[in-house]
């Protein structure tokens, strides 16, 4: 299969890059230094692109790649694939869904605590030697806190899980109510955050989901409420949260993603009450080689007209 | 920059006293505090309005002339337990003395036996620390397993831009948690694992019958089956130096150790050395041999989280202590039986 070309749109693993390359003919589009003179020259071999949370299959991409039959994504959100040209041109698309639910769910269960427990300024202040000086204040119990969940899907779900086993209430908000759980439905978001101590936006970015956490919400939350983002940074009104947060209007915050990564507004850097990551909800040994051989997987499936393992489209 | 309490914004007032104008404080039961912990400091205005307070640290009387001044009559003792020990000779000073009261969950601070002789009962603060520390450790574990701390300062230095890359974590479901003492906050930490897909077993003094987790008679034992050690027993002369190097060493190379119970449990030294030198594969420690102060190889680690004895003290943990202890010297003033007893037999 090596002379199958396949397009990498960013340095996402270095294994899944190590395989790629010695499996098909690896083009690497993110060290191509002109990128239209570049897709001008390799368009017709690329038959493949393996994309991720930060690049994808956009329109012109996809009409730029004639020959292009498969987009498997390193990730399980779609939101930079151009799904419904992919689904015109016939092109199949893979994510890798499951493998990363635990993982992004002790993620924003360690935001929680880490908001509001304080863990990482209070390591800090060991380091700084600034304990030598006198103790750290008194924090937030976690335990017991109302925990609302935009979203229950598996990643919903499976920190709603993790949410119980603290004796946390929990809520969510969805288009509609789910049918088989006994968690309290909401049917606003607005509604959903004047409800909860904490908010979690777990949800896939479409559309209709971009700022779904907008000032209302921010409101609805409050100066004591703590917004967690483990979703997609154009989930929230990011101007807004900055504004809430450096004027005390909302609580406190645990973020994982923001609407430019990597550039995180810096007014967030000096507050005590935010905890900032930079993207790294299913970044673990383990669940980035299963992402891996998965996106792999499907790509040795499709060329071996095999059955795909995770079909999108 | 250290941080000075202020009870103000803690938003507790009197809501304790029951209403009425305060009673001269002559007229109320004497409490001795010979040093205020956090707990006074916070609550000093809920004290005051409820008892005579003998405040020795407030005299410039040194401590015994103190005592025989003014503590003769004294009943009742409210003690923190960083500096202040309660030894038979302090007894000796106090023949009035029937009641020990801790503002904290540990009382290996206080002469049990010297107590059971003198006939003087010991009251701590109950199950209310227990499930802000059980939390608190597993805060503590996901930040060393996924660097929460060390990727929070990458990104607020500016690195992501610039850099791109932070390195990988670990992934905790399927991970084997080994618990040191199933206790109060053993028992909790181990509930809130489970709903993590941990493999969770333990070592404690005795089996516990009603745990559904698989016992392993010592400590070197379950280190052998852990991926993740955690401490969350007391501090006796038995657990003193518990973890050593051949706990170390059974943990291995990929393990993790998390410390929530006390500094001296571990051997300190041996473990700063085992994470200078990668035979283990990180730490988490909230407690430390000679707080406060923190060995400095420690600080250039990414792969350790330092937090500065924060386990248990959140508002709410506060507030609930406040009242376990209000609790504990009404029932004694009132001749009831305490609230939360501390056995002084062993």
């Amino acid at each position: 299969m090596d002379a199958i070309g396949v397009l990498m749109m960013g340095p996402m693993n270095s294994y899944l890059e190590q395989e790629l390359d010695k499996r098909f003919k690896l083009f690497r589009y993110w060290t191509q230094p002109n990128q239209t003179e570049f897709l001008a020259q390799h368009a017709d071999s690329i038959r493949a692109m393996v994309g991720s949370s930060g690049a994808g299959a956009s329109a012109d991409l996809i009409d730029a790649l004639p020959k292009l039959e498969i987009v498997s994504s390193f990730s399980v959100g779609l939101d930079k694939i151009d799904l419904d040209r992919c689904k015109e041109k016939g092109v199949r698309v893979t994510n890798t869904p499951d493998v990363l639910t635990d993982d992004v769910a002790d993620l924003a269960i360690g935001l929680m605590l880490a908001v509001l427990r304080r863990i990482c300024q209070c390591d800090k202040y060991v380091r700084s030697g600034a304990w030598k000086l006198g103790d750290f204040r008194l924090t937030t119990k976690f335990s017991g806190k109302r925990v609302g969940i935009i979203g229950l899907g598996r990643i919903g779900l499976a920190i709603a899980e993790r949410a119980e086993a603290f004796d946390c209430p929990i809520s969510y908000y969805r288009r509609s109510k789910k049918a088989d759980t006994n968690y309290t439905y909401y049917g606003s978001v607005v509604e959903l955050a004047s409800n909860s101590d904490i908010l979690v936006v777990a949800c896939a970015l479409t559309p209709e989901t971009t700022h779904i956490v907008n000032r209302e919400v921010l409101d609805a939350l409050g100066p004591k409420g703590v917004l967690i983002n483990i979703g997609r940074g154009p989930h929230v009104d990011e101007p807004e949260l900055v504004s809430a947060l450096v004027e005390g209007r909302l609580g406190g915050a645990g973020l994982d993603v923001f609407e430019k990564e990597p550039k995180v507004p810096e007014q967030l850097f000096g507050l005590e009450n935010v905890v900032l990551l930079p993207h790294v909800a299913s970044a673990t040994e383990e669940t980035r080689k299963v992402m891996a051989d998965l996106v792999l997987g499907n790509l040795e499936a499709h060329f071996s007209s095999k059955a795909l393992l995770t079909p999108v489209v | 920059m250290g941080q000075e309490i202020n009870p103000q914004t803690n938003g507790f007032h009197h809501h304790l006293n029951g209403g009425g104008p305060p009673l001269p404080a002559a007229d109320l039961p004497e409490l001795l505090v010979l040093r205020p912990g956090l707990l006074y400091k916070v609550f000093e205005q809920e004290f005051l309005a409820k008892f005579n307070v003998l405040k020795a640290f407030e005299s410039p009387l040194p401590l015994d002339k103190f005592l025989l001044a003014h503590a003769q009559s004294a009943r009742a003792i409210l003690c923190e337990a960083i500096v202040t020990r309660i030894t038979a000779d302090l007894l000796l000073q106090l023949p009035a003395l029937e009641l020990v009261v801790a503002d904290g969950t540990g009382v290996n601070h206080i002469d049990l036996a010297a107590c059971r002789r003198r006939g003087i009962a010991v009251a701590n603060t109950g199950d209310v620390f227990s499930e802000d520390t059980a939390d608190y450790g597993v805060g503590l574990l996901i930040a060393v397993l996924r660097r929460l701390s060390r990727a929070d300062a990458f990104v607020r230095r500016g690195s992501w831009p610039v850099l791109g890359e932070f390195p990988l974590g670990l992934k905790l479901r399927g991970k084997r948690v080994g618990i040191v003492g199933l206790g109060n906050i053993g028992t909790k930490l181990a509930k809130r694992l489970e709903a993590f897909g941990c493999k969770v077993s333990y070592n404690s003094r005795t089996k516990k019958q009603s745990a559904r987790y698989d016992f392993h008679p010592t400590v070197v034992d379950l280190a052998l089956h852990s991926d993740i050690l955690i401490i969350c027993c007391s501090l006796t002369e038995k657990t003193r130096h518990l973890i050593n190097d051949d706990v170390l060493n059974a943990l291995g190379m990929s393990g993790i150790l998390v410390n929530i119970g006390r500094g001296p449990i571990v051997d300190e030294k041996t473990l700063v050395s085992y994470l200078v030198e990668g035979k283990i594969a990180g730490a988490a420690m909230d407690v430390y041999e000679n707080e406060p102060n923190v060995p400095s190889k420690l600080f250039g680690l990414d792969n350790v989280v330092l937090s500065p004895h924060r386990g248990a003290f959140t508002e709410e943990a506060f507030g609930d202590a406040l009242k376990i202890v209000m609790g504990n010297l009404d029932a004694f003033f009132s001749n009831s039986p305490l609230l939360t007893p501390v056995s002084t037999n062993e």
